[in-house]
C-alpha cells in the first residue's frame, strides 16, 4: 500500500494525517503535493502525524526534509508527531533528529506552534 | 547445489528490469531466503530495507531506468548468514566523492542517505566496481549478531 494522506484542522495548525509507505515513486511525490499544497495556500503550522506510517525508505526521509525546507522558507514551522520505533530509528541514524521536532502527544505539539 | 568455500549455496542468480518494479521483486526473493535461514521480524525488515535501498541505486542511479540494462541479484544463504550481491551496468562511482549524509552542511539535502541506512541495516558492505561497467554492492547478514 501506498500512503494514504488526509488533512484536518485543529485551531490554526494543520494536522497531516499519513497512513501507509512513504517510499520512491507515488508514496514520496503525493507527500510532497499535499506539503507543497499546504505551503502555497499559506499554512504555517503543520504536524505530519506518522504513527499509521510502517515504512519510510531514503526516498520518503527526502522528501520530509525537502517538506521541513518548504514551509520553513515559507515562514512555517513543519513538526513531527507519532513516531515508531523504526522510524525514529531513520531519524537517528540520518542525525535528523537534530532538524525536525518530535511529539508523542498530539495536544502537546499543537500547543508548542508559536 | 553445491556450497562454495564459505558454505554458502546460492539460492537466486537473476537479471532483473531497470524498473521500480524489480524493487519489489527483489526485496519478497531476498526475504523469502532470508526466512528460510531464520531471521526474525525486525532483521527482515532491516534486510528488506537494505535491498530496497541497494536496488534503488542500481535502477535510478546506476542504470537509469534504461531498458537495455539489467540488474543483477545474487543471494547466498548459510546457517548463520545471507550474503545478498546486487550489480548494476551504470557508469559506477567513487564512493569518497559522495557527500557525507552526516555532515551539518548536508543534513537538509533531499537525498544522499541511501548507502548510509544499507550500511547501518547490515553487518558487512562493500561496494566493487564490475567489468567492463557498473558497481555490485555486496551485504552481509547475519543470524548471531542479529539477535
Amino acid at each position: 500500500m501506498s500512503v494514504k494522506l488526509t488533512t484536518r484542522q485543529v485551531g490554526d495548525v494543520t494536522v497531516i494525517d499519513a497512513a501507509g509507505r512513504i517510499t520512491l515513486g507515488e508514496g514520496a511525490s503525493a507527500f510532497r503535493d499535499v506539503i507543497r499544497d499546504l505551503a502555497a495556500k499559506g499554512d504555517k503550522k503543520i504536524l505530519l502525524n506518522l504513527s499509521e506510517v510502517n515504512y519510510i525508505d531514503s526516498s520518503g526521509i527526502g522528501e520530509m526534509v525537502s517538506g521541513f525546507t518548504t514551509v520553513t522558507n515559507h515562514g512555517g514551522q513543519l513538526k513531527l508527531l507519532g513516531l515508531s520505533k523504526r522510524v525514529k530509528d531513520l531519524l537517528q541514524i540520518t542525525k535528523l533528529y537534530t532538524v525536525f521536532e518530535v511529539f508523542d502527544d498530539e495536544a502537546a505539539a499543537v500547543r508548542s506552534f508559536t | 547445489m553445491p556450497e562454495n568455500q564459505s558454505g554458502e549455496i546460492q539460492e537466486v542468480d537473476t537479471l532483473l528490469d531497470s524498473t521500480l518494479d524489480s524493487v519489489d521483486t527483489a526485496e519478497m526473493a531476498v526475504l523469502k531466503v532470508a526466512e528460510e535461514i531464520g531471521f526474525e521480524e525486525d532483521d527482515l525488515h532491516a534486510i528488506g530495507m537494505a535491498v530496497r535501498e541497494s536496488m534503488v541505486n542500481a535502477v535510478v542511479h546506476g542504470n537509469r531506468y534504461s531498458s537495455r540494462k539489467k540488474v543483477q541479484l545474487r543471494v547466498l544463504k548459510s546457517s548463520d548468514h545471507l550474503t545478498i550481491l546486487i550489480g548494476d551496468e551504470g557508469a559506477g562511482f567513487d564512493l569518497s566523492q559522495l557527500p557525507d549524509p552526516l555532515a551539518e552542511e548536508n543534513l537538509l539535502r533531499q537525498s544522499g542517505r541511501g548507502l548510509l541506512l544499507i550500511q547501518a541495516f547490515v553487518d558487512e558492505f562493500d561496494l566493487r566496481r564490475r567489468e567492463p561497467s557498473g558497481t555490485e554492492v555486496k551485504m552481509v547478514k547475519y543470524l548471531a549478531k542479529a539477535s
